[in-house]
């Protein structure tokens, strides 16, 4: 593998250490996300005629303190991904594209901890009782890690398929078919979230044309109602009664409706499970062009006015997903 | 209108109606009986329009799951069968019938309709398995909304027997005379809308609405205006100022809803 080196955003160039990712397929910092364009050698050797170096390109996930936490990249490898920065902030991604070589487009996303696959193969051909006649056929399948696909994974497929038939220009390719394959790799919160952008950097990879991009951001409400980006899977789980009833059986908080909002009255000695609990995760899809709202799905109990604040956090972490993608595919295409 | 069904549907639309005479914000005649089905523990009819959805609920015994042990289950199906519509084949059920069991399954979950503490008989023991099927007689749009209610009126319409543990043989009594009916706690309403041409917000599609509907939206409120779900799969975007008018429109048909419920349970009670 390739040493990797990349630019900070004050323009000094830094060394980082090299670090396997699951897939074993690029290094990523562990403070700044990254991204690795591999293009295909053959491509690469005629345009260039010489080193097929992968090129890294600087995806910040934090929204804001990626300039003060590059002096404090360390050089071992650690599981955790970084603190975030002050405030609500994403979790460092990083992206790879063309990294299969059958499907006709395909890109790796990860999310800190979160990872999917993405394989495109369209337009190709389609059965005749699924054809339309006048715009592409639009498949997803979308398999877990673990199990056979069940009915939760029948339910996303739809969502992520509606997502795509907004954006994708069908009506270019009638009585086609167009298949997206994504694969959970590893799940740590935003699952949703993660196969989205992942299924658009895919769509891109395969040149499917589209009106716009899309991208999914998730958002978690807590029990006294911060708002959380893009929540890990520890803060994802809603902590229910149980829990209250375990810490506080002998109360009188007994016949309490929602559990953890009297929890928060009281603190049991030691008890860290109420913390960062989720009263409602919320998963958007915004689209590129406006930041209008595509898809959504929550999941909890939550007010009209707290919705319309999760969404205008998710339009403004979707400025920088799609920053991300713009700086990753310019410097995939550009020479230098 | 068979040729050209967009243009056809356009030409209403600018006027601000639809083919069958209602406004753009206009719910059709709904209809709701309770407990006709006999064998059932609980039933329930409820009619959109021509939209016709029937849910049967029955109650077994289950253990609870290791991780809740003082937790019960309910189960819902949602069925659509070739009968409610030419869409549908027979067989195992389709993506349609998925995605809207995953549906109810996550407002059941969510808007917390029963406290599962309740289906409870013995803790790590015996508790109560609610098996919610609804059954779609009739497929003309807005499914989702009739299955809630549906279901809502159903679990409303339940009626549990006394079941006390014996302790010498440890087996279960169920005692048929003692019947209690369910402790809902919340009411949720969904109310579904169908966006057109990016700007235009119908409320309670018919089938043909919802194929030429770009993108269509399902909100899930209960009474204190909290929004248990907000379902929205795909489609042209919106702004946050058109999920604005959605909100308040699903709150005035909450209080229709609820309305409705509660004079068929009044007219119920002296039986």
């Amino acid at each position: 593998m390739a040493f990797l080196d990349f630019r900070g955003g004050s323009g000094r160039v830094q060394i980082v250490s090299k670090r396997r990712a699951t897939c074993g397929r690029h290094s990523w910092s562990p403070r700044v996300g990254a991204c690795v364009q591999r293009t295909h050698l053959v491509r690469k050797r005629a345009l260039l005629g010489g080193s097929n170096k992968p090129r890294l390109h600087v995806g910040s996930g934090a929204m804001e303190g990626a300039m003060q936490t590059e002096s404090k990249i360390r050089a071992d490898s650690r599981t955790e991904p970084g603190p975030r920065g002050p405030g609500c902030s994403l979790r460092h991604f990083a992206c790879e594209q063309n990294l299969l070589s059958r499907p006709d487009g395909s890109a790796s996303f990860l999310q800190g901890d979160t990872s999917v696959l993405a394989g495109v193969y369209g337009p190709a051909e389609v059965k005749i009782s699924k054809e339309i006649f006048n715009k592409a056929t639009l498949e997803v399948i979308l398999r877990p890690k673990t199990g056979l696909p069940g009915v939760a994974e029948k339910s996303r497929e739809r969502l992520i398929r509606n997502t795509c038939e907004a954006v994708v220009l069908g009506a270019l390719h009638p009585r086609t078919s167009i298949t997206v394959v994504l694969q959970v790799v590893s799940d740590a919160g935003s699952l949703l979230a993660c196969c989205l952008n992942a299924a658009c950097m895919a769509l891109v990879d395969a040149g499917v044309p589209m009106r716009a991009l899309f991208c999914g951001v998730t958002c978690a409400l807590d029990s006294d109602g911060t708002l959380m980006l893009d929540p890990t899977a520890k803060q994802e789980k809603p902590q229910r009664a149980e829990h209250c009833w375990e810490a506080l059986r002998d109360d009188h908080h007994r016949g309490c409706p929602s559990g953890v909002e009297y929890c928060a009255l009281e603190a049991p000695v030691g008890a860290t499970w109420w913390d960062h609990e989720a009263r409602a995760v919320l998963t958007f899809a915004l689209d590129s062009v406006e930041r209008k709202l595509l898809m959504s799905t929550t999941k909890g109990l939550y007010s009209d006015a707290e919705l319309q604040q999760c969404l205008a956090a998710a339009q403004t972490a979707s400025t920088h997903v799609f920053r991300f993608y713009r700086e990753s595919l310019q410097r995939r295409y550009s020479k230098s | 209108r068979t040729v050209e069904p967009l243009e056809y549907y356009r030409r209403f639309l600018k006027e601000n109606c639809r083919p069958d005479g209602r406004e753009l914000g206009e719910f059709r005649t709904t209809t709701v009986n309770v407990g006709s089905i006999g064998t059932a523990d609980g039933s329930s009819l409820v009619k959109l329009g021509n939209t016709t959805v029937i849910c049967g609920i029955k109650a077994e015994f289950g253990a609870p799951p290791t991780d809740a042990p003082d937790k019960g289950y309910v189960v819902p199906n949602v069925d659509l069968s070739p009968l409610c519509s030419w869409r549908f084949r027979s067989g195992p059920p389709g993506e349609e019938a998925q995605v809207a069991s995953q549906f109810i399954a996550d407002v059941i979950e969510n808007s917390q309709i029963i406290q599962k503490e309740d289906l409870c008989i013995s803790s790590g023991k015996l508790a109560w398995v609610l098996y919610c099927d609804l059954i779609c007689l009739n497929h003309d749009g807005n499914i989702l909304d009739a299955c809630t209610f549906a279901l809502l009126a159903a679990l409303k319409n339940v009626q549990l027997p006394e079941v006390t543990i014996n302790e010498e043989t440890a087996l279960a009594e169920v005692n048929l005379k003692k019947k209690s009916y369910l402790n809902i706690r919340t009411h949720p309403v969904a109310t579904s809308f169908a966006v057109f041409d990016d700007t235009l917000l119908i409320v309670d599609p018919t089938e043909e609405e919802e194929h030429l509907a770009t993108g269509t939206l399902t909100v899930v409120m209960d009474e204190e205006g909290k929004l248990c779900c907000l379902h929205k799969p795909g489609g042209s975007g919106l702004t946050g100022a058109k999920l604005q008018d959605c909100m308040s429109r699903a709150v005035t048909r909450h209080k229709e809803v609820k309305k409705l419920m509660d004079e068929v349970f009044k007219s119920m009670k002296p039986k």
